[in-house]
């Protein structure tokens, strides 16, 4: 009978064979491509009234890498959500075509650094069968997590630009090692919470929040020690957000949110850099030629953009310092208008929801709290950023996943990407059989 | 923990509504305010990231064109004919506001307007240059003579043609360099504007039609204006009696004629020498103020001009003359040696009457643009009705076709038809025979009016006028102009001939071709 059975049910018998989500993405990947093809021939037309020579080349290249993400995705883990790798993708196709638009040079970079992302994202997946491998290796990766973050104090390693001190050197190579220490800690608190959690639900004492407040201090010590705002926030709420629902416990929401009231309070008190963040966040306009120029160009970029958009390549996103990076929403908008900035919003939005549903469903602990802290990380991450961009939270300088300028960010956020593929396919193999 | 990380994905999904709320308003409903916003040089630097039409002149002078750049902006402006022409076609500059016709068709010399844009069906697909060339009324060579003649004195001239309201010429001196506040480096035109700005002859204003002088003698064409429209007065009655002082009713300061002289006359014989103490006596005795007001705003005082250069400035004429006293049935003329055969019926006394009797001669509160000198000429030139002044008479596009040709309108009726000519006839008088005899130019049929605003004692100075008008002989007048020389040395009725008609003389020499 079980012979019979597998035979009529044909290939969903076995999901590993069952390459319909794969079809999905496939039809996903060639619609991404189009647009991005089609955006980068459109930002070249507005910029130099040519179609680039190059709009080949770039096209393959790109198809090129599409093509190796779905085949690995394909090989290695297919049963996979549909979604997420088109999105992610689409996301990062945006982010070069606006880069090349305003820097060649950086638009060449980026190239190198998606093509590394992507090996990353392959080896990910080939080096991690099972996302639960990680579990046991818990303390460790709380070590690495750790190491990395506090590597740019080490002296000899860190490097100091633009007034924060998040890079490490090692050899020719310069990168910031919190890109990669977010997805260890991670994994650690995942690991970690999957065995306090049942001690934590059934009791509480004053000593059990104590990793809140470790967590608290390694954050601040972050933000005074490397001037880094935006991935001392992330820390933070990555942190409190996994242990809130490992302990299903809401006095966890309430301390965490008290002990974020408190180091905002104290760190407005103490530090001059973080004053005026709240100066220009609060009247941007007061000083609009010095503190608040930034956030007044990237408005009237913004306003400029309105509802359609100048064009790619007509607008002038390049009076915006920092454009590539931490402003690039800005430029997506003034360029793209309200259509594009609100399809960037829902892209993360996807990428979120894609995410969350993972942890739902999931039905290993570690998997879910796991699921959970990636999830976490991208969406807040992406808040921060459009949020500081757009004036609803202080600016904080952090990268916005997938989309802005930078190698150490596109590298960690395609192993981010991998991992949530990786932790998709085990769950649905799972429902599955 | 499922719920929590469903109420998780609530909070996500309200956090990015939040951001989606702010997006709308950033790029929708707050968008205007944030580009019109005064530190938001976006809007400057797309201009300035786009060709302009050329300006020329009549006669096919190049006054302005943009030259693509490598600097912080791809375009600059340049002006070839420098400070000759830049208090008409201004400027575009990055750091200051634009001035001139850069700024009053700013949109068609960049090719904005819609029906620039799109001729014809064929202009959806085509890339094609929408930039207006724009042509104007002024002459170069007419102008250039207005320059050469005032020379380096402080004063303006207006030539305008007064069958059209086309302007020939418009000369500020001092006037200033516009190229350098092009300039595409912004702090150099910046320094430029300052330096310009503070300087105490300020030779940014466009005087010739933004501020306003004395008019002097050259306003008792409007009080005669006045006096022939009331229909007691014409070209030969009455005579006003012979008389070296006007004490006017009620008392107040004596009017006198200068340099102590006695005249009377009729009205042709006191315009010829500018008779102080007889107009005096037809504004306030014969006139009124009812009339007077009537006749100065009928000239187009107290109101805007409509002419195409950016913020003219408004001529003057007081309007409140106090309580009205009595109606006096006095008349001089039986007391003081008069036309005894003429009455000027019954007059309104008001208590400034005195003061309406120094505005009858363009003095007290009366003030006027030379512009405005140049167009109470225009209009008695052309039988009392005064056009429309402008200076661009055509939008040319790239390809040598129309895209509109700038009409003449009427701007007013500033008197009847018989009015003006008697007028006109009697500035003929005052050119060949009066005080404007240093306008006469040989087989030209010329009239004239003198004025000598008398603005100080302690030295003796004045602003020297000249309006008139010229044209071939048989035919109506061409040409209609004023011309002011601020501040000039000395204080005589024959200042204005003296010095201010010379220049209108080369400029209608310029404008006929006699050299």
């Amino acid at each position: 009978m079980t012979v019979t059975g597998s035979a009529i049910e044909g290939v969903n018998a076995n999901p590993l064979r069952d390459f319909r989500p794969r079809r999905v993405e496939a039809g996903l990947l060639v619609m991404v491509a189009a647009t991005v093809g089609a955006a980068y021939g459109l930002a070249s037309f507005g910029t130099s009234e040519a179609i680039p020579a190059d709009l080949g080349p770039f096209l393959l290249w790109m198809f090129g890498l599409g093509l190796v993400v779905h085949l690995a995705v394909r090989r290695w883990a297919s049963a996979a959500d549909p979604v997420l790798v088109p999105v992610a993708l689409l996301l990062n196709g945006l982010g070069y075509v606006v880069i090349t638009r305003l820097d060649g040079g950086l638009a060449a970079l980026q190239s190198t650094w998606t093509a590394v992302g992507v090996g990353g994202f392959v080896a990910t997946l080939l080096v991690l069968p099972r996302a639960r491998i990680l579990e046991s290796y818990r303390y460790l990766l709380g070590l690495v997590g750790l190491g990395l973050l506090m590597l740019p104090l080490v002296p000899g390693f860190g490097r100091e630009i633009n007034g924060a001190r998040i890079w490490a050197s090692v050899g020719p190579i310069n990168f910031q090692p919190g890109e990669f220490a977010k997805l260890a800690l991670a994994a650690f608190f995942a690991a970690y919470l999957v065995d306090s959690r049942e001690l934590l639900r059934t009791r509480l004492e004053l000593r059990d929040l104590a990793p809140i407040g470790a967590a608290w201090a390694i954050s601040l010590g972050v933000m005074v020690l490397e001037r880094d705002l935006g991935s001392s926030l992330l820390f933070f709420a990555l942190f409190v957000v996994v242990l809130w629902v490992a302990s299903e416990r809401w006095i966890v929401l309430a301390f965490g949110g008290g002990l974020f009231v408190v180091g905002a309070l104290l760190s407005w008190q103490l530090f001059d850099h973080v004053q005026t963040r709240v100066d220009i966040w609060l009247d941007p306009f007061a000083d609009p030629k010095g503190d608040g120029y930034q956030i007044v160009e990237a408005s009237f970029a913004l306003a400029d953009g309105g509802l359609s958009g100048t064009g790619l390549g007509h607008g002038e996103p390049g009076r915006i310092p920092f454009v590539e990076t931490d402003f690039i929403f800005a430029a997506i908008g003034e360029e793209l208008g309200m259509a594009g900035s609100a399809a960037v919003l829902m892209a993360f939005l996807i990428l979120v929801g894609s995410g969350l549903r993972i942890a739902l469903r999931a039905s290993r602990i570690f998997d879910k709290l796991f699921a959970l802290g990636l999830t976490t990380l991208v969406g807040v991450q992406a808040f921060v950023i459009i949020g500081g961009v757009l004036r609803v939270v202080p600016l904080t300088g952090i990268t916005l996943p997938f989309v802005s300028y930078g190698g150490s960010s596109l590298v960690a956020n395609y192993a981010l990407l991998a991992l949530l593929v990786r932790l998709s396919h085990e769950q649905r193999t799972a429902e599955m059989t | 923990m499922n719920p929590r990380i469903r109420r998780l994905g609530i909070a996500f999904v309200l956090l990015y509504m939040l951001l989606f709320a702010q997006l709308n308003r950033v790029q929708f409903f707050g968008a205007e305010r944030l580009q019109e916003d005064v530190n938001n040089t976006r809007g400057l630097i797309r201009e300035f990231g786009r060709p302009r039409g050329p300006i020329v002149t009549a006669d096919g002078v190049l006054l302005a064109r943009s030259l693509p750049s490598d600097g912080s902006v791809d375009f600059v402006r340049e002006y070839p004919e420098g400070d000759l022409y830049a208090h008409i076609v201004g400027y575009q500059s990055l750091n200051v506001a634009a001035t001139g016709l850069e700024r009053v068709y700013n949109d068609e010399l960049a090719g904005l307007p819609v029906e620039q844009q799109f001729t014809s069906l064929g202009d959806l697909f085509a890339d094609r240059d929408t930039t207006a060339t724009l042509r104007l009324s002024i002459r170069h060579d007419v102008q250039t003579a207005a320059r050469d003649a005032l020379g380096e004195r402080r004063g303006s001239v207006v030539a305008l043609d007064p069958r059209t309201g086309e302007i020939i010429a418009l000369w500020t001196y001092p006037s200033f360099d516009p190229n350098r506040l092009a300039d595409p480096d912004g702090s150099a035109a910046n320094a430029a504007h300052d330096e310009l700005q503070s300087d105490p002859a300020d030779p940014l204003l466009a005087k010739a039609y933004r501020e306003i002088f004395f008019p002097g003698s050259t306003f008792k064409l409007v009080t005669a204006a006045a006096g022939i429209e009331s229909g007691l007065i014409d070209a030969i009655g009455p005579v006003f009696a012979e008389r070296e002082v006007y004490d006017p009713i009620p008392a107040g300061a004596p009017i006198r004629n200068f340099g102590g002289s006695t005249c009377g006359g009729d009205l042709v014989e006191i315009l010829r020498v500018s008779c102080n103490v007889a107009f005096a006596e037809m504004g306030a005795e014969w006139v009124g103020p009812e009339g007077m007001v009537n006749a100065a705003e009928s000239f187009g005082f107290n109101t805007t001009p409509n002419i195409d250069l950016p913020s003219p400035a408004t001529s003057r004429f007081p309007v409140e003359f106090g309580e009205r006293l009595a109606d006096v049935d006095f008349y001089r003329g039986f007391e003081e040696g008069g036309d005894p055969s003429r009455s000027n019926g019954s007059v309104p006394i008001h208590e400034d009457s005195a003061r309406l009797a120094q505005t009858a001669i363009g003095q007290n509160d009366v003030a006027a643009t030379p512009l405005q000198m140049a167009l109470v000429a225009a209009a008695i030139a052309n039988g009392g009705v005064m056009m429309t002044p402008h200076v661009v008479v055509e939008l040319v596009a790239a390809d040598g076709s129309l895209y509109e040709t700038i009409g003449s309108e009427i701007s007013r009726i500033a008197m009847r038809t018989s009015t003006a000519n008697t007028l006109a006839d009697a500035m003929r008088v005052v050119a060949n025979e009066g005080t404007a005899r240093n306008l006469l130019v040989e087989g030209l049929d010329i009239g004239g009016k003198t004025g000598t605003a008398q603005i100080g004692t302690e030295p003796p100075k004045s602003h020297a006028w000249i309006v008139g008008f010229a044209g071939l002989p048989g035919e109506e007048p061409s040409l209609a102009f004023a011309v002011i020389v601020e501040a000039t040395e000395g204080a005589s009725e024959q200042t204005g001939g003296r010095v201010a008609a010379p220049i209108a003389r080369s400029v209608v020499e310029a404008f006929f071709g006699i050299s």
